[in-house]
């Protein structure tokens, strides 16, 4: 790696290679993010008059009810979503790595909702769950139940195709000399699946568990698009949309006043630091199972 | 007799993935079908297929065309336009940073290395209003003899957003794969008499192929799917991509026209469509390869 004759001249080069994107990095995210910390303990209107609060944000974001109970509606959706895409994901991409006619038309076609952006698909799916619920005279911001089981099906839609590429390429690499091993060995097809198959994919189970974790915990476009986070009540004083999930719930913060927008930056802050820990333990439990070769 | 039960099964499993991609196609034939419908029709049921009363030939997409005084040519101008030249400026910036940062040893290069991991665990929630007061103080603020020379919150200016908010995942993809290229061929390069420029775009670039592919890619799906950081940067009066232009149009016409609404959702799907019918090899292998990296 650390070859002289190599090193040297691109070293020189530092202005070309290095510069201009350092530069962009620091606008498009150093400095935004330094930024950002210092003025979650700031009432501001724009940076320039950005005055010094200490916690207060932290403490009125505590007490929102709006944030409480879009940290439970996210950390459920979370939940339900991760079980719910990496089971029908590994069923399909299982049953699609079998000698099967079309196989690869099928993936084609589970693959194609994620080419979609979260707005359109969120818009194209309220168009369906309105039409459903009007046979039973009812609509799909009527009822914080619908908001949220739309979202689950929306999302399941959109991330299965995507985590069964993942799982496809993962079964596919497994050596097919294992598998016949396994069946000379009078391993019955469950157990090749349980004790072969999914052992050895647990790269890709990492893998996938991380991306829908992350992906339902940042899931903003289609949240705004499908329900926008109605209805919405009054709990203890304070407006609480129901469907709403965190990060949504940052961005109609900073939308009440201007004296909100210390409290939004200050719940980004918290919303970065959890998605952080969660991300890192993720990583950190799942690898510790994978198999070693 | 084993391999008889063996076929009904697959049979019988080709038939169910068959109806559970109908299924799965489903909403966005909705849409489809919807699309040339009369509003009225598309109220009372959103499942009837038109009929000789209920069918509007392509008069919601003419309307669609021009749909909340905002053109739609115009937003799929922008939206490609963003597109194009910010994956471009990613893959062109990053591969060069990256290469530089797995051939360079430096404590610069590791510390740059590691921002940018710390960068892909960020959410953009977390810097989304800093960043538009940043794109708005330097798009707007600065000003060399009478012009903008910066201008970040406009579509010419954003790519530069972009390749500043995209560039840690890019450039840890770029950096696990270069690491993994023989350094020989670079030395031997060096050896004779080539200098780093030349060796970058006559050598590194065109090894790097599969993951410029894959990085382009998931890049590209980003970037023109992408709704809160244009929505935030641009001047929203002038400037609308795809994602802004049916998000407003579902705020303020939606319930009004469904029709055309429903028409311009077609018009925003159709070219990507056709797009991944004529990749859809590359996409999916780049997803796949991009995944097993992050």
């Amino acid at each position: 790696m650390n070859s002289i004759l190599v090193r040297r001249p691109i070293q020189r080069c530092f202005p070309l290679f290095i510069l201009p994107t350092f530069l962009c990095f620091i606008i498009g995210f150093v400095w935004p993010f330094i930024q950002g910390i210092y003025l979650s303990f700031c009432n501001f209107n724009t940076p320039r008059d950005a005055e010094w609060v200490a916690l207060e944000n932290y403490i009125k974001t505590f007490q929102d009810a709006s944030f409480i109970h879009a940290f439970w509606n996210t950390a459920g959706f979370a939940i339900i979503s991760i079980v719910l895409i990496n089971v029908c994901a590994f069923a399909i991409a299982y049953a699609l790595t079998q000698k099967m006619h079309g196989a690869n038309l099928f993936r084609t076609v589970f693959f194609m909702p994620n080419l979609i952006g979260g707005v359109v698909l969120g818009y194209i799916w309220s168009m369906i769950f309105d039409a459903i619920l009007k046979r039973y005279g009812t609509y799909l911001t009527a009822n914080a139940t619908y908001g949220f089981w739309g979202l689950v099906i929306l999302v399941a839609w959109q991330q299965i195709g995507y985590m069964m590429i993942i799982y496809i390429a993962g079964i596919q690499s497994i050596s097919e000399d294992m598998i016949e091993a396994a069946k000379i060995d009078g391993a019955s097809g469950w157990q090749t699946l349980t004790r072969v198959i999914v052992p050895n994919v647990m790269s890709s189970i990492t893998i996938c568990t991380f991306l829908t974790l992350t992906n339902s915990f940042k899931l903003f476009d289609q949240n705004l698009a499908l329900t926008g986070g109605a209805p919405s009540v009054i709990m203890s004083g304070a407006k609480v949309n129901m469907t709403e999930l965190l990060a949504l719930n940052i961005y109609s913060t900073y939308n009440i006043s201007k004296n909100y927008h210390g409290v939004a930056q200050a719940k980004a802050v918290i919303f970065f630091l959890l998605v952080a820990v969660l991300a890192i333990a993720q990583q950190w439990f799942t690898r510790s199972k994978e198999v070693q070769q | 007799m084993k391999k008889k039960q063996y076929s009904t099964l697959s049979k019988v499993l080709t038939l169910l993935f068959a109806l559970l991609c109908l299924v799965w196609i489903m909403p966005i034939v909705e849409v489809a079908i919807n699309s040339f419908k009369t509003n009225a029709s598309i109220n009372t049921n959103a499942f009837a297929l038109p009929n000789a009363e209920t069918f509007t030939r392509l008069e919601n997409y003419i309307k669609g065309l021009t749909f909340g005084n905002y053109p739609f040519v115009k937003a799929f101008g922008y939206s490609l336009f963003i597109t194009v030249v910010s994956v471009a400026l990613i893959l062109l910036f990053t591969s060069m940073t990256a290469w530089y940062i797995a051939r360079v040893n430096s404590r610069f290069s590791k510390i740059f290395y590691y921002l940018c991991l710390f960068s892909m665990i960020v959410p953009f929630q977390m810097v989304m209003f800093t960043l538009t007061f940043t794109a708005d103080a330097i798009g707007s603020g600065l000003t060399i003899g009478g012009i903008h020379p910066l201008p970040l919150n406009t579509p010419f200016g954003i790519p530069i957003v972009y390749l500043g908010f995209g560039a840690g995942m890019a450039i840890f993809m770029f950096v696990g794969f270069i690491k993994g290229l023989p350094l020989e061929i670079e030395e031997a390069t060096a050896i004779d008499g080539c200098g780093p420029i030349k060796t970058f775009f006559m050598v590194v670039l065109p090894m790097l192929t599969p993951t410029l592919i894959s990085v382009g890619i998931l890049e590209t799906m980003w970037v023109w799917n992408d709704y809160l950081l244009p929505y935030l940067v641009l001047d929203r009066t002038k400037y609308m991509t795809i994602p802004i232009l049916v998000q407003y149009l579902k705020g303020s016409y939606g319930s009004v026209d469904l029709g055309a609404t429903m028409a311009v959702i077609m018009l925003s799907i159709i070219p990507i469509i056709i797009v991944y019918i004529f990749c859809q090899k590359y996409i999916i292998k780049g997803v796949a390869a991009g995944a097993v990296k992050g």
